[in-house]
């Protein structure tokens, strides 16, 4: 199945409001989306929701044996796979340039980086060693899949537990969990992946693209760092020069995302340590909140209010002559509002123009409100005053909600 | 069966529920029995003397004897004689492919505009919005669009769009919001002066006065649709007052 296409008027408000600095969700430039972290029953898996993209991985491990190049370290393979129920665009068992690409990009940040210690899986020295697999499947397309997949997968990681194993002479006995408690995998520093998009050839860029701000990117920067600021991977498509000042503020910002990640990272690992050990019930089904059948529940888009109200006479200038309705068709023109022009009233007091006399719009039976061509003939602005801003607001209204959140807003 | 309707409106039904035409209602010794007659809206339907419900969703009933099935549905199935919102996809020919959320791709021929002659074609390109509306659209052939009405004039229909955005919704606040004297769309009015063009394919298009306000306008259609009234009229309340 084809994915909707992006139709012009799309593209050119992304746009006009990416430089007026204005995002579809009301985030600011440098923000990310809600992030939450949940796991499943066995050790390994996990789920990692950012806003409404959703991946789940899983970590599992065998053993095998090794590669003759490298005979005491075990093997680490990573496998994403775009699941159709992501999108429409994915297509089962066909390997995408997407797909690749993301695929090229997790290995790169994790296997490159020697964020595992690959020595500590080996058994038996040339014969027995573990092989650690990480299948990440993405669920639910959004927007910024790289990041999602590449803290799913670490914190997989993280969360892991390998069988214990007995070395007797040349036997080796596997315990199964039953006998001896699983260990943990020996990791070193944990790389998570920043993405940044870029917009008019590099002018503006917005941290954590959604999937209609991807859409209208010139190019993409993704940078994977530790909690330590070391870069583990820098990756940059999409063909757009970028400045060396450009490419060094990027990393500045993404370690402070990485640390606010890392730390919501140790906080989940650590809640799900405790529900372990106290016995009570853990899980993807236990983390789903409880829902009636007949209720939707979504969380409430944040609307940012900064800058909403007008002053009153740039309402007035700005209003063009409406065309005329058509009810059938569900075409409505919507005028001023009483309560609108109640307060113009309230503000411009010794306001020299002429104020329209039959400008009193007629909401009554009617659910279409005209304006007649009569009242926008008598409204002239002689000597428009500033009324006081006294109804605007400061401040950004982005919500910021969640147990495990504990984001700190960059104003810069 | 209009008595066990009656009894079950309000509850949840799911596919495959049935009512049956009970012999033995009532007996009156007066007059002849006149059975009442039932109005299945959608989400109902008949099957010989059964009623069955055919989606899952809350029985209501509109008196004296209407009932239908109220659901949350997003995918969008085509009618005739309904309007939408379409993104023209590809110019072949004589007619435009139109994508309008369905299970494949609708035509619209270029002389389906007002005023519109083998001369003097349209200004339509890839990617515009179209308002259209079906003129075939059965489940057996490829669905038509047009941008006239049965006399040639356009009614409201063509390519539009520059400066607003398009977002989707459920088709239930489309339901709502095209219902005369529509709640949601009065307290709207009240809040935010906005242009506003609803497909009843569940996409709707806004233009307010400036990105921010467009931003604020889209943001509440899309949390009001799983809302409750008292709800909704707490966040308009709130959003007015300009609280975050």
């Amino acid at each position: 199945m084809k994915d909707t296409p992006l139709s012009n008027c799309e593209r050119d408000f992304l746009l006009k409001a990416i430089e007026e600095k204005k995002r579809l969700d009301g985030r600011q430039t440098y923000d990310y989306r809600k992030m939450k972290i949940t796991f499943g029953t066995d050790y390994g898996c996990c789920f990692v929701d950012l806003g409404k993209t959703r991946v789940m991985a899983q970590v599992s491990c065998e053993l095998v044996a090794p590669k003759e190049s490298r005979p005491n370290e075990g093997i680490m393979f990573f496998n994403i796979e775009l699941s159709p129920m992501a999108s429409p665009a994915f297509e089962q068992g066909r390997q995408s340039e997407l797909s690749v690409k993301l695929n090229r990009q997790l290995e790169r940040c994790l296997r490159n980086s020697k964020c595992i210690d690959t020595e500590s899986l080996c058994v038996v020295s040339g014969e027995q060693v573990w092989k650690i697999r990480v299948d990440v499947h993405l669920l639910n397309h959004d927007g910024n899949l790289m990041d999602a997949a590449s803290v799913a997968a670490i914190t997989a990681l993280c969360h892991f537990r390998r069988p214990d194993v007995g070395i007797q002479g040349d036997e080796v006995t596997v315990y199964s969990p039953d006998e001896r408690d699983p260990i943990p995998l020996s990791i070193y520093h944990m790389p998570i992946s920043v993405s940044f998009a870029f917009f008019q050839q590099g002018t503006y860029l917005l941290v954590d693209p959604c999937e209609r701000e991807e859409r209208v990117m010139d190019g993409l920067l993704m940078i994977a760092m530790n909690k330590h600021r070391e870069i583990c991977s820098i990756q940059s498509s999409g063909g757009i020069m970028l400045l060396k000042e450009q490419v060094m503020r990027c990393s500045k910002i993404a370690s402070v995302k990485v640390s606010e990640i890392t730390e919501l990272l140790n906080k989940a690992l650590a809640n799900d340590k405790k529900a372990r050990k106290e016995g009570g019930r853990c899980g993807f089904a236990e983390s789903l909140p409880q829902e009636r059948i007949t209720a939707l529940r979504m969380e409430e888009t944040s609307v940012e209010m900064t800058d909403a109200t007008e002053r009153a006479n740039d309402i007035v200038q700005k209003a063009d002559a409406p065309p005329h309705e058509y009810p059938e068709l569900g075409l409505h023109v919507v005028c001023l509002s009483a309560s609108l022009f109640n307060r113009r009233r309230s503000l411009t007091a010794s306001y020299k123009g002429a104020f329209p006399r039959g400008a009193r719009p007629r909401c009554g039976s009617d659910d279409v409100v005209e304006i007649s061509d009569s009242e926008e003939e008598e409204v002239v602005i002689l000597h428009p005053e500033k009324p006081d801003k006294s109804l605007k607001k400061t401040g950004t209204s982005s919500q910021q909600k969640g147990a495990a959140a504990s984001k700190k807003r960059q104003k810069k | 069966m209009f008595s066990s309707l009656k009894e079950r409106t309000g509850e949840v039904l799911l596919p495959g529920d049935e009512f049956c035409f009970e012999a033995d209602d009532t007996i009156s010794l007066a007059g002849p029995v006149q059975p009442d007659k039932v109005v299945c809206g959608p989400g109902l339907r008949r099957s010989g003397d059964r009623l069955l419900a055919c989606k899952s969703g809350v029985l209501r009933h509109r008196p004296p004897n209407v009932f239908w099935l109220d659901s949350q549905q997003r995918r969008y199935v085509p009618a005739r004689g309904e309007t939408v919102i379409g993104i023209v996809t590809t110019k072949a020919g004589d007619v435009f492919k139109v994508d309008f959320g369905g299970s494949e791709q609708a035509s619209l021929s270029y002389l389906a505009f007002e005023g519109a002659t083998k001369r003097n074609r349209p200004n339509v390109q890839v990617g515009d919005l179209v308002f259209a509306q079906f003129l075939l659209a059965n489940q057996d052939m490829e669905p038509e669009l047009v941008c006239v009405d049965g006399s040639g004039r356009a009614n409201g229909m063509g390519v539009f769009g520059a400066g607003g955005l398009l977002f989707t919704v459920s088709l239930g606040l489309v339901r709502r919001l095209l219902a005369p004297h529509s709640e949601v769309l009065a307290d709207l009015q009240q809040l935010v002066p906005c242009e506003l063009v609803v497909g009843m394919n569940g996409r709707l298009w806004a233009k307010a006065a400036g990105a921010q306000q467009t931003l604020i306008v889209c943001n509440l259609l899309q949390s009001a649709d799983t809302m409750t009234a008292p709800q909704r009229r707490a966040l308009f309340r709130r959003v007015a007052q300009g609280a975050p």
